[in-house]
């Protein structure tokens, strides 16, 4: 066991930096970028925790994962009991450890924020993950299938299995259904493995099916059974199925052959592996000079992908400037160390094309930021006769998504807002249809996987409040005659 | 899952199988596709429905081998399993009495009208097919169609049967003498249906066609599929896969639809280099 340090010490000590590839040799591989601690690294680290008798951290953690606890035990050299502490309210920790924007939430909130140096929470998550994994630690099988009250869960992306896993250690019968052949939804069609490994992913899943979760693929909801015909099998339902189509700029030549939507070129790469053709069979299509239009995690993604499958020039070209770039500090400061080039204050107004359908150039107009709009970001302004032609010959937009409409199509009594996403109570996360409730991006838009993550969870202890005080989608069906 | 239960050659290099998938059998109707991936490191393919079973739960798909993956998928042998399969997909074909129709098909689309031909006749439509190929070997489901056809016409490209010439000049021999078509559908290869749209263009009837686009899901995550319909970007698998033909913008949807032309030729020499019996690993 690693020994307790005085708290001057702690505060002496600075974070420790995770290793990570060199960008040289990384823009020509799909392997992980940040190479995670060592056992050494992880507790010079978690000794650093001032162990806060009211830790602020937790406040910022949607998965509400013991945080202290966990850190504790990493100093106390007993990363089992870590682990197992923190998949007692995060069924997925080799993900969050990796893609939560921690400095936005638990480390935001972090005492020892306010000298700029937070304890690396998620660092510290990620290597309890990952040594837990390496070293066959299991949660415990909860799930005592005592309740015959079934639940379906739609869609099988962050909210949808930590909703079925808590549902399930809640004791209850629990069927996540997926569109795609594997599940996962953004985490494997969307993150790109180098920053999330398909692997783990994969790894995570199973460890949430052990717990007794049947999980049905290729079974897609709205076309192949209505969510109607779920209200007849199934106690309650739980809507993940993410925000799902995406959004195109409406501009000229936005259809020409090597324009993607973000959603297109990324799942072709990851979920479809066309980084790998023709040993995987589905192609993608790099050119010399792409651009990637917006500036989101997605689109660093995009334009980090597109360097990787061979683009000599890879920009970025967003309308606001630096300063309201949403992507996350560490994810703009990767896709710069690997040379991705920003166009800030610039709008594309026209894609060009040729003959064959072919891109030969973007048409971009100069912006200049004007008064905050409603989200409080300065508003873009173009200014007049700035148009030049920017030279490239594919394009990606990574403007956002919309709101796939296939599912609401088929729920009857489940309203939708203006933008087609489904309105939940805040509180309970159900829908204007009693028993069935919705989460993550297909009720946010374009949110973080922690939050659907957090809906999730919310969404299985409002399942669980349902169906507790006797209520069922099947009130009808004589509870006797229930199959089990 | 997803077991091939029947296994047919129609032709050379053109194949039907019947699929067991029961919830698709189920819930399909005339017009809609399926995707389909042979193994794991497959790509995703949408074939359009060409029959079901709902009674056995059976979906039928005819195919003709055109890349790697139908190349794969014609060896599949009965009895073996697709690796995915999902469905129905797209919006159904609008069957309604439209008094007289006149279904073309060209090609694996001849399997594609099938059932909308049933369909149609089956609301009280006069239904007229119009079936063509290049010979006499490549017109399939002959018999079924003529089972739903007030009448049926066959064209080969090659005289070796039926009418000597292209479906377009049956089609229009028809529009000349009959003013009472209302609406014609034509499901074949994309330079078929183009040119058909371009001849009905000066005739008093809509002209309803299937796109078979590039996808990726299916189900509206990917764009891949779009195409541009009177102006506005539509997508083919949530808003299709019949449009207008007459709105269709052909150029973009030919590019489109070759775009990855060198890419699938790569894919297909690979599977072929691969030694026989290696390629599965499912």
């Amino acid at each position: 066991m690693a020994e307790m340090i005085t708290m001057k010490e702690r505060m002496r000590r600075e974070q420790v930096a995770m290793k990570e590839q060199v960008p040289s040799v990384r823009i020509h591989n799909f392997n992980e970028v940040p190479l995670g601690y060592s056992k050494e690294e992880a507790i010079y680290e978690a000794q650093r925790c001032l162990q806060c008798k009211k830790p602020s951290c937790m406040r910022g953690c949607p998965a509400e994962i013991d945080i202290p606890s966990f850190i504790r035990y990493i100093v106390e050299e007993d990363f089992g009991k870590a682990y197992l502490t923190i998949l007692e309210t995060d069924a997925l920790p080799a993900v969050t450890g990796r893609v939560c924007p921690q400095e936005e939430q638990c480390q935001k909130e972090c005492v020892l924020n306010k000298q700029g140096k937070p304890i690396a929470i998620g660092r510290l998550e990620r290597f309890v993950a990952d040594w837990a994994r390496e070293n066959d630690i299991h949660g415990k099988g909860s799930h005592d299938g005592k309740k015959e009250l079934k639940v379906a869960i739609i869609g099988s992306g962050p909210a949808g299995l930590t909703c079925a896993a808590d549902l399930i250690k809640m004791g209850y019968q629990v069927v996540l259904f997926e569109a795609l052949h594997k599940p996962g939804g953004v985490l494997v069609y969307g993150i790109p493995e180098f920053r999330l490994p398909k692997a783990i992913v994969e790894y995570e899943v199973s460890e949430i099916k052990k717990l007794g979760v049947e999980v049905i693929c290729n079974e897609v909801i709205g076309a192949t059974k209505k969510v109607e015909d779920l209200k007849e099998e199934f106690d309650a339902i739980f809507l993940a199925n993410g925000a799902g189509a995406p959004r195109f700029m409406n501009i000229p030549g936005e259809n020409l052959n090597d324009v993607y939507s973000a959603n297109e070129f990324l799942t072709r790469s990851n979920l479809m592996k066309a980084y790998l053709f023709p040993e995987y069979d589905t192609p993608i299509k790099v050119r010399k000079r792409a651009a990637t239009i917006g500036a989101g995690n997605v689109a660093m993604d995009a334009a980090r992908t597109a360097l990787r499958l061979g683009a000599e020039k890879s920009y970025i070209v967003y309308r606001r400037s630096r300063k309201e770039v949403p992507a996350r500090v560490e994810e703009v400061h990767h896709a710069e160390e690997e040379g991705i080039i920003f166009h800030f204050l610039t709008l594309p107004v026209r894609i060009l094309g040729d003959q064959k359908g072919e891109v030969i150039g973007m048409e971009c107009i100069k912006m200049k930021l004007g008064e905050p709009d409603q989200s409080g970001r300065r508003s873009p302004i173009p200014i007049d006769n700035s148009n030049f032609i920017l030279e490239v010959d594919m394009v990606i937009d990574a403007i956002g998504t919309m709101a796939n409409p296939i599912i609401a199509r088929s729920a009857k009594g489940v309203e939708v807002n203006q933008w087609g996403y489904f309105k939940v109570d805040e509180q309970t996360k159900m829908t204007t249809c009693e028993g069935i409730f919705a989460g993550g991006d297909i009720v946010r838009g374009s949110a973080t996987v922690i939050s659907a993550v957090g809906d999730g969870k919310i969404a299985a202890r409002s399942i669980d409040t349902f169906l507790s005080s006797g209520k069922s989608l099947r009130n009808n069906i004589d509870k006797n005659n229930r199959e089990k | 899952m997803y077991q091939i239960v029947k296994k047919t050659r129609l032709y050379q290099d053109m194949y039907s199988m019947w699929i067991e998938a029961p919830e698709i059998a189920k819930a399909v109707q005339p017009g809609q596709f399926i995707i389909l991936m042979t193994r794991e490191k497959g790509e995703r393919i949408p074939l359009t429905v060409a029959d079901y079973d709902r009674a056995k739960g059976l979906i039928q798909i005819v195919f003709q081998v055109v890349g790697k993956t139908t190349d794969e998928l014609s060896s599949f042998k009965e009895g073996e399993n697709l690796y995915s399969f999902i469905g129905p997909l797209g919006r159904k074909s609008e069957i309604s009495f439209w008094g007289t129709v006149v279904v073309v098909g060209g090609g694996t689309g001849i399997a594609c009208i099938h059932p909308i031909a049933r369909n149609l006749k089956e609301v009280g439509n006069r239904v007229i097919s119009i079936i063509g190929a290049r010979t006499r070997d490549l017109i399939i489901m002959e018999d079924e169609l003529k089972k739903v056809s007030d009448e049926l016409i066959v064209t080969t490209d090659d005289g070796s049967y039926g009418r000597k010439g292209l479906v377009t000049a049956a089609l229009k021999e028809k529009l000349d003498q009959n003013s009472a078509i209302k609406r014609v559908w034509a499901i074949g290869p994309p330079i078929m249906m183009k040119v058909i749209t371009e001849l009905t263009k000066s005739y008093p009837v809509d002209t309803i066609v299937s796109l078979n686009t590039i996808m990726v899901d299916g189900t509206g995550m990917c764009g891949s599929c779009r195409v541009t319909i009177g102006g506005e970007t539509k997508f083919v698998c949530t808003d299709g896969p019949e449009f207008d033909g007459q709105l269709v913008d052909w150029n973009e949807f030919m590019n489109r639809i070759y775009r990855y032309k060198k890419e699938e030729e790569q894919s297909w020499q690979h599977f072929k280099n691969i030694p026989k019996g290696k390629c599965k690993e499912n």
